[in-house]
């Protein structure tokens, strides 16, 4: 298909003196002259010499071969400079279908369905600065964010800088989380997204089976395409009265389903209601959360908790929601994860009577009786099942 | 006439280029820790008599420029100012315009440290008022020296070093101009109390003992006795009394901040867990840290760690914050050894407190010194721009040549039982932990350790620290592996950047030797 298309200018990124690690490109497209680039950096003395033949690598491969670009950069990374400029040549109308791809690091082992999931810290997709440290804080999921934290007229760019980030940046033993977009702008952040193996998707405001159903389809589609084998698993975000109530049909929608969580947010503004540091207005679809998700055998996971101020808050917002039954929570600071893992660690006195429970279940079993007790007490199995997944979480924990 | 282009150049033992004439004086390359032993006599000034001074105490004259005149000022003088009233100095430049308005030129600008308030002095550099600078430039100063426009050399000495330079008599003072926040006509000074109250006053005591001609000038004119006297009343030749002595907002922070980004909470941890781990924080340890975000948190994180454990340190060393202050009165050390207050508790705690104790560069520093604490305090915690994989360190000029720091107490420092370099890996996309420092200023071996946020590096050196902390759950790794990883992050090495091929200034190590070289930007 060959469209006459008028040639405009195509503008990405962000400069300025209070903004660090981006640029902003502007490219202006023209009939003939060649390439004439201007470059601005604060670590121009350092690489220079690299952005600019950078530049011209990855606007050659987008098939520009006549423009006048300005790259004003405040010490972007390399990975981050590829995407601003395929957002820009994008935006400009041209590069249409190309991908300009970052160097792939090696790939960490593929997720497991059951990892331990106390902590995901959210980190907004159209703010390079926060990748390239956020796994250094000890989170067990990192959140790459294309919805919520990203304006809309951004998402384009966005999900360039995620995608890109997906395939250069090192996230250590985190999980490589991304949140899409509600359906049906989602279903382009998959395109995108999707071919660089994400561990997990989480897919917002999901109300109906059906959404959830199309994007798994989305993303067999392309795994498909690319031939990728690994699991990249689904954790839904129940985030209305309506989801609530389709709750369990939500967490049994898909196979890939590992967790089901919850968006307090948008969930006391669908009831109208004021969200408070207790939560007794969400008290009741927190416990309907969690006993959908037992209810289909995957992990209950809690909101997140907004005031990064409030520690004390934080820890006691933790410790309740263990006790509701939830196995992790999000972050908006990575001074929470922390006060988190502490909140949903078994308290050692927990740890210490299930080792040894435990231990006589496997004396027990080596003397091949049916019945195990402990002192003068029998041990119900509901009681030894129990003890043996928090002893298994202990150790995935590192307490034991 | 340009000296520094008339200097030969010569390779010191560590390889560093460096001149061997600084502003008409031949210099000593340096030849390494602990190598240059001087055996001349100490540099004095001259023998003064009683009898020449009022017999009254009453030294007072009405101003700067009559006090001025009286000391003699002339073409080419070495005027000396001091920062404890920092970035909110006035008397310095005060000085400084008097003898621009006296019509005396080719001065030598002696301070202990400039600041970027002090940026007009460029305007007097360009009258011909002054000829040059030594002591640390930054900013609009910095960048003036580093493109060449100074037309003698500047000199960058350590607080220690500069001691060191005025008792070997490499540098004599002619005019000390003293600040003083308290003082009586006498000259007796005291920097606890007044207006412009700054705690410390110690950055002036060799001048005031060294000096040939010593002018007090105070905006708090107290009768005799000032007590207590910092400075001593004996060495003062005139007492100047004027409206302000600097801008009290300037003078010290109201409040210091603790850093609030994730990434250097965790650097300031991953330090406070090493003294924790090594068996450094042990009861009746020292340390000393700075003033910066960092070293703001590090001591927080240690104050809870000491707290945990129940120890207590014996002395902590200042530049002193609230949070030191907080130590002493939490009974978590017995002593602060301040040697610059940082803030308002700083210098309410000097007041008042009698185990907040004022030091100089003579008792902290001085390597002429029959010893000095330096080389008593048990851990330092230090900020760099670079670092190589041998350890160097560099922390008076950018990545680029640019001078942006003084040396302060930071290489003097270096001589604590364990020195840790606490630095992110890189800022914005410029590595910090480079192949070859831009500029030395601190030799490799006595930098023990290195903390990032990407993990914690030990001097092969000091096996006795690696031992230390074997079976912690600190990050231990090679210094050459966090450089490696951060040069993958950033894209590849840094390009060098071009270097100019004039000397516009040296770095002095702590005993008088060339370190190395600032050179003039292209």
């Amino acid at each position: 298909m060959t469209v006459a298309t008028e040639i405009r200018a195509g503008e990405a990124g962000h400069s300025g003196a209070e903004i660090r690690s981006d640029l902003h490109v502007r490219i202006e497209p023209r009939e003939r002259g060649g390439m004439d680039i201007e470059l601005e950096s604060r670590v121009k003395p350092y690489y220079g010499d690299s952005i600019r033949r950078q530049a011209e690598e990855v606007l050659e491969a987008l098939g520009v071969r006549h423009a006048r670009v300005q790259i004003h950069d405040e010490g972007a990374l390399p990975f981050v400079i590829a995407a601003r400029i395929e957002a820009s040549v994008r935006r400009a109308g041209l590069g249409e279908g190309t991908r300009v791809l970052p160097d792939r690091m090696t790939l960490p082992e593929p997720s497991g369905r059951d990892r331990i999931r106390r902590s995901r810290l959210y980190v907004p997709g159209s703010e390079p600065k926060y990748f390239v440290n956020a796994a250094l804080h000890g989170a067990d999921g990192v959140i790459l964010d294309l919805e919520d934290s990203v304006h809309a007229s951004e998402k384009d760019a966005a999900r360039l800088l995620v995608r890109n980030a997906l395939r250069a940046v090192d996230f250590l033993q985190c999980e490589r989380m991304v949140r899409i977009n509600q359906l049906p702008l989602g279903l382009e952040d998959l395109d995108e997204i999707v071919p660089e193996s994400p561990d997990l998707i989480l897919i917002p405001k999901v109300e109906d089976p059906g959404q959830i159903i199309e994007a798994g389809q989305r993303i067999a589609a392309i795994k498909g395409d690319y031939g990728i084998t690994r699991p990249v698993w689904l954790m839904p975000i129940l985030e209305s009265a309506l989801g609530i109530e389709n709750a369990f049909a939500l967490a049994q929608a898909s196979d890939k389903i590992v967790a089901l969580t919850i968006g307090l947010e948008d969930y006391t503004a669908d009831l109208g209601v004021v969200k408070t540091a207790t939560g007794a207005e969400s008290l009741f679809a927190r416990q309907r959360v969690v006993n959908a998700a037992h209810a289909a055998r995957v992990q209950a996971i809690d909101s997140v908790f907004g005031d990064v101020g409030d520690m004390e808050g934080l820890r006691a917002w933790g410790l309740n929601s263990r006790a509701l039954g939830f196995e992790g929570m999000g972050c908006v600071h990575p001074l929470q994860i922390p006060v988190i893992h502490e909140a949903f660690a078994p308290a050692s006195a927990e740890i210490e009577r299930a080792r040894k429970i435990v231990a006589a279940y496997n004396e027990a079993q080596a003397k091949g009786l049916g019945v195990v007790s402990l002192g003068s007490k029998m041990i119900d199995a509901p009681v030894v099942q129990r003890a043996l997944k928090l002893m298994a979480r202990a150790l995935a924990m590192g307490l034991v | 006439m340009n000296i520094a282009e008339r200097s030969e150049l010569v390779a010191n033992a560590v390889g560093r280029v460096v001149p061997e004439t600084v502003n008409g004086r031949p210099q000593v390359p340096y030849m390494g820790v602990g190598k240059y032993r001087p055996l001349d006599g100490k540099a004095m000034p001259a023998v003064r008599t009683a009898a020449d001074y009022p017999t009254n105490g009453d030294k007072r004259v009405p101003d700067l420029e009559t006090a001025l005149r009286k000391c003699g000022l002339r073409d080419g003088s070495v005027v000396s100012s001091h920062h404890h009233l920092r970035d909110g100095d006035r008397v310095a430049l005060m000085a400084l315009e008097t003898a621009a308005r006296v019509g005396v030129k080719n001065l030598m600008w002696f301070p202990s440290a400039s600041f970027p308030s002090q940026k007009s002095a460029i305007e007097l550099m360009e009258a011909g008022v002054i000829e040059h600078i030594e002591g640390s430039m930054n900013g609009p100063l910095g960048d003036y020296c580093t493109q060449g426009k100074m037309r003698g050399m500047g000199v960058l000495r350590s607080h220690g070093g500069r001691w060191q330079a005025i008792q070997d008599g490499e540098v004599h003072i002619d005019i000390a101009v003293i600040a003083a926040p308290t003082a009586d006509p006498f000259g007796n000074c005291d920097g606890s109390h007044g207006k412009s109250a700054c705690g410390s006053l110690g950055f002036a005591l060799a001048d005031s003992i060294y000096a040939d001609h010593v002018i007090v000038v105070t905006d708090n004119l107290v009768p005799f006795p000032c007590v207590p006297w910092q400075i001593q009343g004996n060495n003062v030749d005139y007492v100047v009394e004027v409206e302000s002595i600097g801008d009290p907002s300037k003078i010290v922070s109201g409040t210091t901040q603790i850093t609030r980004s994730p990434d250097r909470l965790r650097i300031a941890e991953f330090v406070a867990r090493f003294l924790r781990d090594a068996g450094i924080m042990r009861t009746g340890f020292s340390f000393q840290a700075g003033a910066g975000g960092i070293a703001l948190a590090f001591v927080s994180y240690l104050k809870q760690m000491m707290k945990q454990a129940g120890v207590k340190a014996r002395f902590v060393r200042g530049g002193s914050t609230k949070y030191l202050v907080e130590l002493l009165e939490e009974g978590l050390t017995d002593y602060i050894l301040d040697g610059q207050t940082f803030d308002l508790d700083g210098v309410r705690s000097m007041a008042s407190n009698p185990r907040h104790v004022a030091t100089s560069p003579f008792t902290s520093y001085n390597y002429h010194g029959k010893g000095n604490f330096a080389s008593m305090v048990d851990a330092v915690v230090l900020g760099a721009t670079e670092v190589d994989a041998n350890f160097n360190a560099n922390v008076v000029t950018h990545s680029d040549g640019r001078l942006l720091h003084g040396i302060g107490g930071w290489q003097n420092c270096l001589a604590a039982g364990c020195t840790i370099l606490a630095v992110p890996s890189f800022r914005d996309r410029i590595p910090v932990i480079v192949d070859d420092v831009t500029t030395l200023c601190g030799p490799g071996e006595l930098i023990d350790v290195v903390v990032t946020e990407r993990g914690i590096a030990i001097n092969p050196r000091r096996q006795d620290l690696i031992d230390a902390v074997k079976g912690s759950k600190l990050p231990i790794r090679p210094l050459r592996d966090i450089k490696n990883e951060v040069e993958r992050i950033c894209g590849g090495k840094p390009q060098r950047p071009r270097r100019g091929e004039r000397p516009v200034a040296v770095v002095k190590w702590v005993d008088g030797t060339v370190l190395d070289t600032v050179w003039q930007i292209p």
